[in-house]
This record gives C-alpha cells, sequence and structure tokens, in this order.
C-alpha cells in the first residue's frame, strides 16, 4: 500500500501530484507542505485577500458527503489562489457508485477542470479518481471512509508547530473515536512521521480498531492516565448516531468517562493546548469552558486549514502543470 | 555552479551600497518624500534593503516581499519549497515605497514584485533602487538608483551573496533550476 500511495502521489522529483494519504510520504515533503503554509498565512489578513497564482484555473469540489467546514475552507482557499471554483454536491446514495464517479469524473474532464478535491463515504475513493483522473489532472482528498482524511491531519500539525515550533520531543493525546475516524487515522501517521515522542490514544475498547497498537500508538482506557504530562490533546467527534447501538453507553455516561473538563484538562502540561476538528457536540466531548477557554486552539485550526489547503491546492497544481508542459514540449 | 567566479569581494559591495544610499537620500529629497517605506525582495534585496534602511535611518520598520505567488512561470516550474511569508508591516496605502531588489536583469521579478504591493494596497509612490542594472531587459521596468552597470553577456550570470560578507559572484546561466536549488529570481 505504501509504495504505491508514493508511486500515485509523488513525481520523480519527489513533488507533489495528488494529496491522497499520509502513507508513503516522508518528513520533508510534510515540512514542505507546513512550510508553504506559513507563506501563505499573512494572503488572509491583506486587503487583496488573493494571490495570481491559479489564475485560470478550475477546481471542482466534489462533495459526495456532507461537509461544511471541509468544503467551505477548500473553496476559500482556491479562491484565494484565484482559481475559480465549481460545487457539486453529489448524493452517493442514487445509484452504483464506481460507474457514476467515472462518468462524473469525465464529464468535468471535458469541461477542462484542472482539480478534484474529493470527499467520500467509500474508503479508497480519492484514489480511485486520482488512478483514472487525465494526466494534469490533480486530485486531493477531502476524507474518504474510514481511510484518511489527510488535509484535516496536515492543518492539525501546522496548529502544533505554530503553538510548539518544533515535533520532537512532544507527547500527543488523540481522545475519543479512534475506530470510525479517518481524521485520527491521517493524524497518527503524520504525528509519527514528523518525529513527535509520543502518540496516545485514549478510547474505550468498542471505539478502538483492533489494530490499534501497530499503528504506532500507546493505548489507554483510562483518560485521566492517558492525558497526564501531554503537550497536545486532540479530541475526537463523536458521531451521535452511535449512541445508539451498543458501541456507547449514554451521552451522559460518555461524557464523564471521556468528556474533556477543566479539572481533567489540568492534568495535562500547563502549557497543554486543545484540539478538535469540529463540529463539537459541547457537554459531549468537552466542556463548554474547556471549549472557549484559553488553552482551545480550535477556531486556529480553521484558519490555518484556509493557509494548509492553499499550499496543497498550489504544489500539486504545480507539478500537474510541469506535467503538461513536458507533455507539450 | 563550480565554475564561479568572484565579481566583486564584500568591500567593493559595501562602498556601493553607500553610493546607492546618497543617491536615495538626493532622490527623496527632490522628490519631497519626508518619511519613505523600504520594502526588500527576497532574498538579495533584502540583506541590501536591511543595509540601506540602516544607512538612512529610516523610522518605519523594513517590509520583505516574496514574489513566490506572483511569479509568471509558476506553470512552467511549479512551487518553489523554499517560499516565506511577505511581510508589510506598516499600510501601504499613501505611502512613498523604496523597492529594493540584487540584480534587476529581465524586469519580471519587480513585475511580480509590484502586482504583489498592489494586492497590499495603494502606495502614493514606488522607487526602485537596484545594486546591479543588468542588460538583457524583457519588460518596460528600469531603475530610479542603481549601483552597478555591468556588461555582461547573455549567457552570463550575476549574483549577490550573503547575507555577510555580500559579494557579487558571476557563473555560467543555468538554464533551469533543478528542486533544491534556489530557483532563478532574477528570470
Amino acid at each position: 500500500m505504501s509504495l504505491s500511495n508514493k508511486a500515485l502521489q509523488l513525481d520523480d522529483e519527489q513533488r507533489l501530484l495528488h494529496f491522497l494519504t499520509i502513507d508513503g510520504l516522508d518528513r520533508s515533503i510534510l515540512t514542505e507542505i507546513l512550510d508553504t503554509a506559513e507563506g501563505f498565512t499573512g494572503v488572509s489578513e491583506r486587503t487583496i485577500k488573493k494571490v495570481p497564482l491559479c489564475r485560470g484555473k478550475v477546481v471542482a469540489n466534489l462533495f459526495f458527503e456532507n461537509s461544511t467546514r471541509t468544503r467551505t475552507t477548500f473553496e476559500l482557499a482556491a479562491k484565494r489562489l484565484s482559481a475559480d471554483v465549481l460545487n457539486l454536491n453529489i448524493s452517493a446514495s442514487a445509484t452504483s457508485k464506481g460507474e457514476t464517479l467515472l462518468d462524473t469524473l469525465r464529464n468535468l474532464e471535458a469541461m477542462h477542470v484542472d482539480m478534484f478535491i474529493a470527499r467520500h463515504a467509500t474508503s479508497g475513493a480519492a484514489h480511485f479518481i486520482a488512478q483514472h483522473a487525465d494526466r494534469g489532472v490533480g486530485v486531493i482528498n477531502a476524507g474518504d471512509g474510514r481511510h484518511a482524511h489527510p488535509t484535516q491531519a496536515m492543518l492539525d500539525m501546522f496548529t502544533i508547530r505554530r503553538h510548539k515550533g518544533e515535533f520532537v520531543g512532544l507527547r500527543v493525546a488523540i481522545v475519543g473515536d479512534i475506530l470510525h475516524s479517518r481524521v485520527a487515522r491521517s493524524q497518527i501517521l503524520a504525528l509519527n512521521t514528523l518525529g513527535v515522542s509520543e502518540v496516545r490514544v485514549v478510547a474505550p475498547q468498542t471505539l478502538l480498531p483492533s489494530d490499534a497498537r501497530s499503528l504506532g500508538v500507546h493505548v489507554y482506557h483510562d483518560f485521566d492516565e492517558g492525558i497526564r504530562d501531554v503537550d497536545v490533546i486532540i479530541m475526537l467527534r463523536l458521531q451521535k448516531e452511535r449512541m445508539r447501538g451498543a458501541m456507547l453507553p449514554s451521552e451522559h455516561e460518555y461524557f464523564s468517562l471521556y468528556g474533556l473538563t477543566e479539572r481533567r484538562l489540568a492534568l495535562a502540561k500547563p502549557d497543554a493546548i486543545v484540539m478538535h476538528p469540529g463540529p463539537i457536540n459541547r457537554g459531549v466531548e468537552m466542556d463548554s469552558k474547556v471549549a472557549d477557554g484559553s488553552k482551545s486552539v480550535i477556531l486556529q485550526q480553521v484558519s490555518y486549514g484556509i493557509a494548509i489547503r492553499m499550499a496543497i491546492i498550489s504544489m500539486v497544481i504545480g507539478t500537474q502543470n510541469q506535467r503538461t508542459q513536458e507533455v507539450a514540449v | 555552479m563550480s565554475d564561479n567566479t568572484t565579481f566583486m569581494q564584500a568591500d567593493g559591495v559595501e562602498s556601493l551600497i553607500d553610493v546607492m544610499a546618497g543617491k536615495i537620500w538626493t532622490l527623496i529629497n527632490d522628490k519631497e518624500i519626508t518619511e519613505p517605506l523600504m520594502v526588500g525582495i527576497r532574498t538579495g534585496g533584502v540583506w541590501l534593503a536591511e543595509r540601506l534602511h540602516q544607512e538612512l535611518g529610516l523610522r518605519d520598520p523594513l517590509g520583505t516581499l516574496d514574489i513566490s505567488f506572483y511569479r509568471d512561470d509558476f506553470t512552467r516550474i511549479g512551487m518553489n519549497p523554499e517560499v516565506h511569508p511577505s511581510d508589510l508591516p506598516i499600510p501601504v496605502d499613501d505611502r512613498h515605497i523604496i523597492l529594493v531588489d540584487d540584480v534587476l536583469h529581465t524586469g519580471r521579478t519587480i513585475r511580480a514584485a509590484l502586482n504583489e504591493i498592489f494586492d497590499y494596497g495603494r502606495p502614493a509612490s514606488i522607487t526602485l533602487a537596484t545594486l546591479v542594472d543588468r542588460s538583457g531587459r524583457e519588460l518596460p521596468i528600469q531603475p530610479d538608483v542603481t549601483g552597478l552597470h555591468p556588461s555582461l553577456d547573455p549567457d552570463q550570470h550575476i549574483t549577490l551573496i550573503g547575507p555577510e560578507p555580500l559579494g557579487l559572484i558571476l557563473g555560467a546561466k543555468t538554464n533551469r533550476t533543478s528542486r533544491g536549488d534556489e530557483q532563478d529570481k532574477d528570470a
């Protein structure tokens, strides 16, 4: 898997052709993404919140699954690069997925779209699109099934680096529904690639994948133990619909066991930061006092999400551009 | 780039900077500009601007531009892997700007820099100061203040090295920079 990811995502000069998963990407390319994003942070604060880098390019947001925040920040990122954006919200439930996806792809390619940003409920959907996209068309994974959400992981890494400076020496706890979380998978890969000292996952047994330990993490079931002396706490969203199943006790009980309160937060390092990919279920994953407190960097994550997505979009479009030129020569 | 030769050593460059500072001083007095805002273009232009800024005793902090997001060859060479944030700490609206770069060659860098400045606001004027004004212009852009007009062949490439000590080196122009090298900013 790792090797094919590398072959699909990078060209011979180690430039990004697509951005589908953290798996297969090394520390230098992740650092390059973070450094490039650093350059884009100022753009949002200027009189004219745009750079002309991707002028004349067409980016299609292909969302087979609902999302407000991710789609909006991708759209804003593409627009701040001066690209034109098509937003397509396509219900995946209607017809057989493979054919629908390819048909949609071919139609958009006939309109000379330069990039697909895809979110899909099926794991591997973005890979599938990248494998079938025309040469010169880049694909970014905006979340596929339980598999990966690599841009979310990168904006989280950017947030951590902005607050902590270095990754080496950090202890990071990821708390909540690890089992269903594509965000957690991508975060664990990115944190380990960037060389943090320790990644912990904190969850009840029912919300942990059976192979959790093979991901390179320390597993904790007790929240108080898991949060002790960490530098960064990443809370995951609990999908409330799962409450009804046998996987979880009541919301109230979940909060008492795995909800982040000020008392628990005091067990972490004094300068610890609290993150959450949003949207927050207040009173389920965390107390409002924590969500709105001084250690919360949740809204900064949203702002940084634009810079990170600008970096990834422009890097992919830049590489794909060069590829088409090579064909033309 | 092993066949580089020294074109000018630090003391020569420093005395050129003194001359440039004098010319800028005269020019802003002639134009009755009291508080200019100095902006250097990364990387060599910033080294130069730091020295000029100090010599002229300018009050407002120095601005820096990274023109990577405004390059006209992005579609050919892709993203510069070593981009830095631009930093214009003071609003440029209605201000007189002195834009500083190391080598003026094709004029494309200055075109990009002008576009970027205008995305920050509407300056009252922009004056261009470059250490080296060489032949090979591809756009109608000329410096207001310059230190040196060397006579160079089209395939020769002059570069400011620094930040300490500064020096000018001469080498054969590389056709296209490979990844990891500093990109050919004066293209």
